[in-house]
């Protein structure tokens, strides 16, 4: 009886504190106006709870085959059960999902008709498609859960990889048209000079489409990881048995890697998307980085800071797994400054938040000092070396449990110490130079071999790493024996994952402005107006909140679904 | 040395180092700045503390006795008396009223719209081009010549004579003119974004983010669109700054 209460609290705290939370919109005096809940609150709060489960439910079949397939290549059950229990909790999932996006369709289809009427019929042959895709998911899903057992060696294992590749396919596909729909409505072509679409394929081949569709990808994938982390470091912390810590803890380790590893080119992506945004309009990409949103992305700073700052911190924790960890530990402070410092330049704005004897005393709103560190030049320098000191911990980290036996290891990684200073060296200079000293032309492009060095370093480093520990031993530890404050790193990780995507989720939607589908289908409707910063971060963390909550009851089914299939 | 006075010596180092920068400088960094570092290198550093397990004891443990051990229950008690005032002077601090005029988040570069109207046609912004561009030799050079002249006619009482923003009348302009020196200015813009602002002046200014209070006049009234992308190509020329562009 006591623990019932107890595990009742844990669902209900969640929502209570949404429910207190609520109060916080009425507060603001434009909500007052048209009641607390307007169309576009409707809309919104749908939108954004069926796409976090879309996302999840997407990624999570992406990460299961991967670990299926390394369990065959490498023999290992442990690869196979951990993918199984990740594929339960997309199950239970997918539910979810699809009653929201029934809600959504309903909300979006009742408030605003016009907007869905024009988009139905412009789109209507793929709204078809979408419909028989999703059938087509959702049967591919159970086949490959409930067939899990009964193909689970020999011939029988690959058709199930099979249907996995199938499920994946299915899950791709379903993105892909979603995205034609959202990106036609901030850059609409195929259409005619009334706004009617005469060329489907040019609608949904639109110039953000495929930005879109990889940032979306990756993305999905680093969220998702970082939701099953979460999930993983719950079953951790509330564990009874030490056969149970150790599972959830090498789960967790999983599902964090898969994140971090995602984490690292996103920013590639996001930066992609963002200048196809501005290529398409440079009005819409004004309002994004330097207009009203531009604040908007100082919040987003802090959070992406947060990411990597947990990421890292996870790994570095990591280290005490066992006892050759402890040579790796002096290197967390520096690993640490640069990201600080890193952070620091990230967050820094262009136009501060100045008192009026301050902006007295700088005669404007550009401080002469920290202004440079504003623009994207250094923003991109912080990107890039923040992702470069993330694969250092990553490499760390798995020093931590192996051994090398080749002979020229100590030259091996004199190089890869090579190749990451000269990377961070070329990577300040494309930025100082080209950003600051050359034709703006060049600034622009700097940034793609500042892209490229950091790859280069990132791949080159890990196959040098690859033939140094290829044959190594695995250094003794045990698995459940991570601190726990390293799990609370990845309950952390999931929360900004889930945060960051809201506040991107808005900026992104919100660019449009006035419009509904950009220059073409205006908003006239009384909610048309942008959203102050303030009651758009309320939104975003209620929303938030409410996700969060839903997924820990969600927990709590696979926890009990769990008990139950292992007695 | 215990860990919480290793937290509270960096974090200290840090501010002083921040506010140092500011008085060697000459000007003070902005204090909502200087909080944010200061807050991020406190954080940082607790962090790297709480990695090992032993670093982590050594930031609960202190907590943990003051709160249940005997030997600080006078402590405990002095705290638990002091922390309510604090607390409630802070609360009092912040909302006490300020004679201080309240700050805002200006938007510095607002999105341009698509079509400005201005010399009695609609000018499509992504599509126009400076004319002064196109010209080459001495005719280029006259043109620049021409502009600042017509800048310094018109311009410099408030942009200043080194186009730094410091004009005569700078010091009573809120929000202040823009200086065109440095590379984060008119350095990030394209010329039809600067033609655009010339023209429409302060009035013209979308109502993102208003109001906008600015001076500046709109230069459509008294200046020729000719003469307005003539000083567009001085004040490049001037500052050596390069117009933000796509492609050569």
């Amino acid at each position: 009886m006591g623990m019932t209460t107890l595990r009742i609290k844990k669902i209900l705290f969640p929502l209570l504190f949404t429910a207190f939370l609520m109060p916080l919109l009425c507060s603001t005096a434009f909500a007052s106006e048209g009641g607390v809940f307007t169309p576009r609150l409707w809309v919104w709060l749908f939108a954004q709870l069926h796409l976090y489960f879309a996302a999840f439910i997407l990624s999570v079949p992406v990460f299961v085959l991967i670990l299926e397939l390394t369990g065959v290549i490498r023999k290992d059950k442990r690869f196979d059960r951990v993918a199984r229990e990740f594929l339960a909790i997309s199950v239970v999932t997918h539910i979810v999902t699809v009653i929201l996006g029934v809600i959504f369709a309903a909300v979006v289809f009742s408030l605003y008709s016009n907007l869905s009427g024009y988009m139905y019929k412009a789109f209507s042959p793929t709204v078809k498609l979408y419909a028989a895709i999703i059938i087509i998911d959702i049967a591919l899903l159970y086949l490959y859960y409930l067939l899990w057992s009964r193909l689970g060696s020999g011939r029988g294992k690959l058709l199930h990889l099979g249907i996995g590749l199938l499920l994946n396919l299915s899950g791709i596909a379903i993105m892909f048209i979603a995205n034609a729909w959202t990106t036609f409505m901030m850059a609409p072509t195929g259409v005619d000079a009334s706004g009617v679409v005469v060329d489907l394929w040019q609608a949904i081949n639109n110039p953000l489409w495929h930005p879109m569709n990889l940032h979306r990808f990756v993305a999905n994938i680093a969220f998702g990881g970082a939701i099953v982390a979460a999930y993983a470091a719950y079953r951790f912390l509330s564990a009874a048995r030490e056969e149970e810590r150790a599972r959830y803890d090498w789960m967790g380790y999983i599902a964090a890697v898969v994140s971090i590893l995602a984490l690292l080119p996103l920013p590639f992506a996001g930066y992609w998307l963002t200048s196809e945004i501005y290529s398409y309009s440079q009005q819409m990409g004004i309002t994004l980085m330097g207009g009203v949103f531009g604040w908007m992305f100082i919040a987003q700073a802090a959070v992406i800071g947060t990411l990597f700052l947990g990421a890292n911190y996870y790994l570095w924790c990591g280290f005490e797994r066992a006892k050759g960890g402890a040579v790796y530990r002096p290197y967390v402070k520096y690993i640490a400054i640069v990201l600080a410092l890193c952070f620091l330049v990230w967050f820094t704005p262009h136009t501060p938040h100045l008192s009026s004897l301050e902006l007295k005393e700088i005669g404007g709103r550009f401080h002469p000092l920290l202004a440079p560190l504003g623009l994207m030049p250094a923003k991109n320098i912080a990107v890039n070396i923040m992702i470069l000191a993330t694969f250092v911990s990553f490499l760390l980290f798995r020093r931590a449990v192996r051994s090398s036996s080749v002979s020229w290891a100590a030259i091996g990684k004199t190089i890869q110490a090579g190749i990451l200073s000269a990377a961070v060296l070329n990577i300040i200079f494309l930025g100082v130079y080209y950003g600051y000293f050359a034709d703006s032309v060049y600034k622009i492009t700097s940034s793609i071999p500042q892209v490229l060095t950091t790859l280069f370093a990132l791949i080159s480093c890990s196959v040098i790493e690859f033939f140094i520990y290829r044959g190594g031993e695995s250094v003794e530890h045990k698995w459940g024996g991570a601190s726990e404050r390293s799990q609370y790193a990845l309950i952390v990780l999931a929360v900004s994952f889930t945060w960051l995507m809201g506040l991107m989720g808005f900026i992104r939607s919100a660019i449009r402005q006035h419009w509904h589908v950009y220059t073409v289908v205006r908003d006239v409707s009384a909610d048309a107006f942008t959203p102050t910063i303030s009651y758009a971060a309320k939104v975003v963390s209620i929303i938030t909140l409410i996700f969060l909550a839903i997924i820990i009851v969600i927990f709590r089914i696979s926890h009990l679904r769990r008990a139950g299939e292992d007695r | 040395m215990g860990a919480y006075r290793v937290i509270l010596l960096v974090t200290l180092g840090v501010y002083l180092l921040l506010k140092g920068i500011g008085f060697v400088y000459g000007v003070a960094l902005p204090s909502s700045v200087v909080s944010m570092y200061v807050f991020f290198t406190f954080l940082v550093t607790v962090l790297i503390i709480s990695v090992t397990d032993k670093g982590a004891l050594s930031l609960t443990t202190p907590i943990i006795e003051f709160l249940y051990k005997e030997e600080k229950k006078k402590l405990r008690k002095v705290v638990f008396v002091v922390l309510p005032f604090v607390l409630a002077f802070i609360a009092y601090a912040f909302t006490k009223p300020s004679y201080e005029e309240p700050f805002t988040l200006r938007v510095v570069h607002p999105a341009p719209p698509r079509i400005v109207n201005a010399y009695d046609r609609n000018i499509e912004l992504e599509k126009i081009k400076n004319p002064i561009r196109e010209l080459t030799g001495d005719a280029y050079e006259e043109a620049v010549h021409d502009g600042g002249e017509i800048y310094f006619k018109n311009c410099f009482f408030c942009h200043g004579a080194k186009l730094d923003g410091k004009g005569h009348f700078a010091k009573g302009l809120n929000p202040a003119p823009l200086p065109f020196t440095g590379k984060d200015t008119i350095a990030q813009l394209e010329e039809s974004y600067v033609f655009w602002r010339v023209v429409k002046g302060g009035e013209g200014l979308p109502e993102e983010s208003a109001p906008w209070m600015s001076v500046m006049p709109v230069w459509e009234e008294s200046l020729k669109e000719e003469e307005v992308w003539k000083v567009v190509t001085f004040i490049y020329e001037y500052t050596g700054n390069e117009p933000r562009r796509w492609e050569k």
